[in-house]
């Protein structure tokens, strides 16, 4: 048996209690799964079991966070096995029990799972019409399905349940991609909007995050903090803390940490701790760190060269030059990090906020110097992600200090720690020349993205002249840069790096649109030849009422589209803009996305809501403050999260698109946030701003000097 | 530091009389966590900036994470695990599902505490009313347009006007 998986195959079948059990083995895992590299041959792992009692217990590596993926992979597999969403039961991050996953992000679980489980679930119901067709005599094309129940077409009386068909069976397979899938035009449970499985849970308070596991005899941790990230400890005075009845004190290996029964305690034994420490010297602050990456940042490395970028650079009759900035940006889920760990009889379990439970248990497993089949991370309801729960130091502490103190640890970090621990989203900086013929097409582009990542960098315009190069970031996997290029983490950000780059690609557009007078919905069409992005950008027009003109218009009324994660999306937004304040007020915003079929449309809303409401904070408001690694934002007081008052009224509009199979959902919308409002206070004013956020001040300075020329 | 002043401190919590001996200046959110297990309350921020951690005392909404637990003591405190009655959910709940104002579900029992007050002040909130009185309550998902939603539709239900 491998390290990486949990159970044998024939642990598995005796806890799963026989039935019916596809499996996947390592074939398929390499055609679909995102990063199956490590697997061995021997893994193997269940998708689904269906129980003697004909319930259906889906596992699954994906965690949910809000996203909405435990309905929606739920109803993949009632689609596509032919049960009630009623009677399926999700498992979902539990290492024991899971399939082999890298981790929930990427917008990945409907576009790269959802084939394979489908395909599981489409096996496991070929099997059981098998079955069924054996009992009841009858061939299994004449065979249907409904709500878990077989009958022979020509007489439905004559049938057979799934439980019936699973009690006492013992049949394991593994997927051979043979099954096929059913057509969005056979929908019954895909393409609607069932109330979501976890909603009655949230709402009553039932629902389980990480901090709520309560384990008899556990210990609340807290961690002694340095001041700023770099810094050195001279002293430690922890006598006053140690006085405390009932406190156990960590140190160890730079782990320092106090321990007790009670929380408040705890804390109350980490404020008697003294600690001196040695702060290095600050060399970088919001103001001078463009600068410092672009001189630090790695070389840059041409990603996508098209045509002869010199010579259109010599013959373009106009050309436009443009530096974008945007700030560091935290994640700021309102759930910080939280993790419970015990260790008992060799095993450790760890129940975790994480998005990538597989790669978190490997990591504790390492940690603790132990093997990774004696780890079980288990991941309860997450509250929010946005990418910062890749990141599970969290994981590792509470796992070191259950080993270290022999108890079972309860660890969340406060408010606090979460801004001082943070991997954040890089700051970044993008440089755009491009030019334009006399008769205003596009002739150049020449893009260079530092510290972002290329996500989204390489938009779907029609130029024939194009170089795109990119310092790397953290846009897909690892970033390589050197661990001194920011002075504290950063690391995936909701679309990491896109957000970044359709500004600066969508804000570069936008302003040669205005110098060739052109209204800036028709010069992008007249640039686009792809037919998605053509027909998301008129679908957006339509239900926005877009009024064709040049910019600025001053009606306040932008527009933005990219690609994100396989989705095509058109954004539209109006906004009013206080000429002597700068403060913006966001009144309206259309969105319109083409994510192939949809799994749950009205989810695939809530993402599209979620994804503009939050990129509000990183276009107007969100931008931490530092002093080199010292972190100056702390908690909401001066960090500035979107509000229910900046919210505008927000329509989706979803473009059919049924031959496609299903593409991402969580991430596309927030790409287009920051460049759809700066376009449409570009149109309000006539000002256009190059850094994010765009606050209240930076606009009124912009706006008093575009006035003044 | 300190020394914890012990004392009996006696509330009424989610309909039951509870008798507490401890130290009074803690805080009435780990009080509702720890001594009672009642994880519905949650932690955001610890300073009273999210709402994540809101319950009712006699009928208006408190941070939990600010109050000392001799500030509830005699009065009557609701938390969100008492808000459905016999099984039977809240109108606001009812809503909160319907209306798909749920996703990571962090900030929900705040906003519903929230929510469920301003409704008893306030049986027809206009959006703008809702929009003011849930403006100190975060939510990172970007919910807000439907928790807006879900309140009004809520507070038709319980005025009959559905």
């Amino acid at each position: 048996m491998s390290a990486t998986s949990g159970l044998s195959r024939r642990q598995f079948l005796q806890w799963a209690g026989g039935g019916v059990v596809i499996l996947v083995s390592c074939g398929p895992l390499r055609v679909f799964s995102q990063n199956a590299d490590h697997i061995s041959p021997e893994d193997f792992n269940a998708y689904l079991v269906i129980g003697n009692d004909g319930r259906i217990t889906v596992f699954s590596g994906k965690i949910e966070m809000g996203q909405g993926v435990m309905t929606s992979q739920a109803q993949m597999v009632a689609e596509e096995l032919g049960v009630a969403l009623a009677s399926i039961d999700m498992v979902l991050g539990d290492t024991d029990r899971c399939p082999v996953d890298s981790g929930t992000f990427g917008s990945l679980t409907t576009r790269m799972f959802g084939p394979v489980l489908r395909a599981a679930a489409a096996q496991a119901r070929a099997e059981l019409l098998a079955l069924a067709a054996q009992k009841l005599g009858v061939a299994p094309e004449r065979l249907m399905v409904k709500d878990g129940v077989v009958s022979a077409a020509s007489e439905p009386g004559r049938s057979v349940s799934y439980g019936a068909l699973s009690k006492g069976a013992k049949i394991a397979r593994t997927i051979d991609g043979q099954a096929i899938l059913r057509a969005a035009s056979e929908f019954h449970v895909m393409g609607h909007s069932p109330v979501r499985l976890d909603g009655r849970e949230k709402v009553t308070g039932a629902a389980k995050y990480a901090a709520d596991i309560r384990i008899p005899g556990m210990l609340y941790a807290r961690i002694l903090r340095p001041p700023s990230h770099g810094a050195k400890l001279l002293h430690l005075d922890s006598a006053a803390a140690e006085r405390l009845h009932g406190v156990a004190l960590v140190n160890r290996d730079g782990l320092i940490a106090v321990l007790h029964a009670d929380p408040e305690a705890a804390e109350q034994a980490l404020r008697g701790i003294k600690a001196e420490w040695q702060v290095p010297e600050p060399q970088v602050d919001p103001q001078s760190i463009y600068e410092h990456l672009v001189a630090a940042a790695p070389p840059l490395k041409t990603i996508e060269e098209r045509g002869d970028v010199e010579a259109a650079r010599r013959g373009a009759a106009r050309i436009f030059e443009a530096t974008y900035q945007k700030g560091y940006v935290a994640h700021a889920a309102l759930e910080t990090h939280a993790a419970v760990a015990e260790i008992k009889e060799g095993k450790a379990t760890i129940w975790a906020s994480t998005q990538t439970p597989f790669p978190t248990r490997d990591r504790v497993a390492k940690a603790l110097g132990i093997d990774p089949v004696r780890v079980r991370v288990i991941t309860p309801l997450l509250g929010g992600g946005f990418g910062g729960k890749s990141a599970d130091a969290q994981a590792l502490e509470a796992a070191h200090l259950a080993q270290i103190t022999g108890r079972a640890v309860h660890l969340a970090w406060t408010r606090e720690e979460e801004f001082y621990n943070d991997t954040f989203d890089p700051a970044s900086v993008v440089k755009v020349v491009s030019g334009m013929q006399p008769n205003g097409k596009i002739a150049l582009w020449d893009y260079a993205v530092y510290c972002a990542g290329n996500r989204g960098a390489v938009p779907c315009y029609d130029i024939s002249n194009a170089r795109f190069r990119s310092s790397g970031g953290i846009s897909y996997g690892v970033d390589k840069s050197p661990t001194t290029l920011h002075p504290f983490a950063v690391g995936p950000w909701r679309a990491p790096g896109a957000n970044m780059n359709v500004f600066a690609t969508e804000s570069q557009i936008d302003m040669m649109a205005a110098a060739a007078a052109e209204d800036p919905l028709a010069f992008r069409l007249r640039h686009v030849s792809d037919p998605r992005m053509r027909r998301v950008l008129q679908a957006a027009a339509d239900v926005f009422g877009w009024r064709a003109a040049a910019r600025p218009s001053r009606r306040g009324c932008g527009l933005a589209c990219s690609i994100d994660a396989g989705t095509y999306v058109a954004t539209m937004a109006e906004v009013e803009v206080d000429p002597a304040t700068g403060q913006v007020g966001v009144t309206r915003v259309v969105c319109a996305q083409d994510m192939g079929i949809v799994v749950n449309p009205d989810g695939a809303k809530m993402q599209v809501e979620g994804g503009i409401t939050m990129g509000l904070g990183y276009t107007l408001s969100e931008e931490l403050q530092f002093r080199g690694g010292e972190i100056l934002d702390r908690n909401f007081g001066t960090y500035a999260i979107p509000r229910f008052s900046w919210v505008p009224r927000i329509e989706v509009v979803l473009v059919k698109n049924d031959d496609l199979a299903p593409q991402g959902g969580g991430e596309p919308s927030i790409t287009t946030t920051g460049a759809v409002i700066a376009n449409a206070v570009f149109d309000a004013t006539g000002a256009r701003l190059f850094r994010l956020p765009m606050t209240a001040d930076r606009i009124r300075q912009a706006t008093a000097k575009a006035n003044s020329v | 530091m300190s020394v914890p002043t012990e004392r009996s401190i006696q509330f009424e919590l989610n309909g039951r009389h509870v008798s507490l001996n401890t130290d009074e200046q803690r805080a009435l959110l780990w009080v509702l966590r720890t001594d009672f297990a009642l994880t519905g309350t949650k932690y955001g921020c610890g300073q009273g900036s999210c709402g994540a951690c809101t319950v009712i005392v006699d009928g208006k909404p408190i941070r939990s994470c600010l109050t000392p637990l001799k500030n509830v003591a005699g009065k009557q405190v609701r938390t969100i695990e008492a808000l459905a009655h016999n099984g039977e959910l809240h109108p606001l709940q009812q809503a909160f599902i319907d209306h798909g104002a749920v996703q990571c579900g962090f900030c929900t029992p705040g906003m519903i505490l929230s929510a469920e007050a301003l409704l008893r002040e306030t049986p027809n909130p206009s959006p703008e009313a809702i929009v003011s009185h849930l403006e100190r309550n975060l939510c990172r998902c970007g919910a807000h347009q439907r928790i807006v939603a879900a309140v009004q539709s809520a507070a038709r239900r319980s005025s009959g006007q559905s």
